[in-house]
């Protein structure tokens, strides 16, 4: 199977001397859907930053879909779709106008993005409300937006930061619904997200990453099976205190081989 | 990215910049236009009719190419250091950040967005101008070259300004304080040959004289300084910012973390 995404040896210090990832390794397939999982501060946001290219990497390779980030960056970022943590739109830009000028960041023509901009909107329930401005959207139309936003150029991987996070359950169920439909449509999705169930109810691979270092890279079929068929949430514990950790588990990995 | 990709991801920085500014022209077009006609009435009516001809030109025909210039500098600037502060500060430069457009695309963008305000302005106050007097063409391509290489250098020096900028008294400082004491310090009110020596001399370090003074040459047809030296400042520096910028935003500096 192809390669969406693969790192290998990646670091990140900031100010040179907080180490954010201390030589991170990881692959994920094209058409997974994974889950990158981690408490606060462990480097998963650092991961996805420099895999959009909004955070310069110490050192390490990494590559999406072939493309390399150092000598390639311009194709690498084309193949990316980006759902971010935080409301990161002009407040006072219109919804179509969000969802159309970033398909022209992507070179897709105005006329052409008009169109994609209506499939997107409709597709995510916000297709009514394209001619008002952001600011007056409720928190669940705003995370909606920056998926439409994300989706406009058509990506072949998506990363989702937390897509879920303050969204009532029905909304969340039915992006659930509609995230499963994408991947089963061929996008590669990435996920990190604080509801361990989510992780589990969607997502065919995870690692999991604490103070900078991948500390296991399982299926998600296989991390269950070794924990004893424990919950999801009680082995992530295990994972990030450390001393539970299974030695090799990393390694263990069909992904790292 | 392809050149034409490129050319539409150009498009539509340029346009999303363009379309704020004439949204919001009451903040953006209005202010200049107000303050010039103000000192049109109070230096070149009420003060000029009593002070006595320069370079054989009436005072308010001497003052009308510095004030235009003036708006011109201070528009430009504040365009591109406003438009990238409030990207910068919403966070939805991120937008461009994670496309495939390269770097110098979003500098051109902005750049351009800067020029376009900037004759915007010129043209409103030349127009307001001619109220109060008739204007004279001696060159009108040293008129048009210092224009557009005036707007260039200080869309680029915003540009530089905003890429650092931690809060809004970031971007008021520069203008303020550097910014508006060079310009009156620049010729716009005055000829640098009434002043001793010794100022002249000071006065040939300001490199807005050079800009004021090969634009009043184009009008006029008159300058305190070498119009080929006047150029040479121009391009120099605008060189010198540009491949700073160039060079600061590959690094990541103020834009990415």
């Amino acid at each position: 199977m192809p390669l969406a995404v693969s790192i290998q040896n990646l670091h990140k210090t900031y100010g040179g001397t907080m180490e954010a990832l201390k030589g991170v390794d990881l692959s994920i397939v094209e058409g997974d859907f994974f889950a990158l999982l981690g408490p606060n501060g462990a480097g998963k946001t650092t991961i996805i930053s420099i895999l959009t290219g909004l955070v310069v990497k110490t050192s390490g390779d990494v590559r999406v879909f072939g493309a390399s980030l150092d000598t390639d960056s311009s194709r690498a970022k084309s193949y990316i779709g980006v759902v971010p943590q935080e409301f990161n739109f002009n407040i006072f830009e219109k919804v179509l106008d969000i969802v159309v000028n970033q398909a022209g960041y992507y070179g897709v023509p105005r006329a052409e993005a008009l169109k994609r901009a209506e499939v997107v909107l409709q597709e995510l329930g916000l297709w009514e409300k394209r001619a008002e401005m952001a600011q007056k959207l409720s928190g669940g139309m705003k995370r909606r937006l920056m998926i439409a936003r994300a989706l406009v150029h058509r990506p072949r991987l998506l990363i989702l930061d937390e897509p879920t996070a303050g969204v009532d359950v029905e909304l969340r169920r039915s992006m659930w619904d509609f995230l499963r439909t994408l991947n089963a449509e061929g996008t590669t999705i990435i996920l990190t997200t604080h509801y361990l169930e989510e992780a589990e109810q969607l997502c065919r691979n995870v690692a999991v990453i604490h103070k900078g270092e991948i500390v296991a890279n399982e299926p998600m079929e296989t991390l269950l099976r070794h924990h004893g068929d424990k919950r999801l949430e009680d082995i992530f514990i295990e994972l990030v205190q450390g001393d539970a950790l299974t030695p090799g588990l990393s390694k263990a990995s069909p992904l790292n081989q | 990215m392809d050149s034409s990709r490129i050319l539409i991801a150009y498009y539509t920085i340029v346009r999303k910049d363009v379309v704020r500014m004439l949204r919001l022209w009451k903040q953006t077009f209005l202010p200049s236009v107000t303050t010039t006609t103000l000192y049109f009435l109070v230096f070149g009516t009420f003060i000029g009719s009593q002070l006595t001809a320069i370079h054989g030109f009436s005072y308010i025909q001497f003052i009308v190419p510095g004030l235009v210039m003036m708006s011109i500098i201070t528009n430009a600037y504040s365009n591109t250091s406003t438009a990238l502060f409030m990207a910068k500060f919403q966070r939805n430069l991120d937008e461009m950040l994670v496309s495939p457009t390269p770097e110098w695309v979003i500098v051109l963008g902005y750049v351009t967005a800067g020029i376009v305000r900037g004759l915007i302005i010129g043209i409103l106050v030349l127009l307001t101008s001619l109220f109060f007097t008739h204007l004279l063409v001696h060159n009108i391509l040293v008129l048009f070259s210092a224009l557009i290489l005036t707007c260039v250098l200080f869309s680029l020096a915003g540009f530089l300004n905003a890429m650092f900028a931690e809060s809004f008294d970031s971007i008021a400082i520069v203008p303020t304080f550097i910014l508006t004491p060079l310009t009156y310090l620049g010729g716009v009110f005055y000829s640098i040959e009434q002043f001793p020596h010794v100022w002249q001399s000071v006065s040939l370090l300001n490199p807005i004289l050079y800009m004021v003074n090969a634009f009043r040459y184009g009008f006029l047809g008159i300058s305190d300084v070498n119009i080929g030296m006047a150029f040479v400042v121009l391009i120099s520096l605008t060189i010198l910012l540009l491949g700073m910028i160039l060079w600061l935003f590959k690094k990541g500096a103020g834009l990415k973390r």
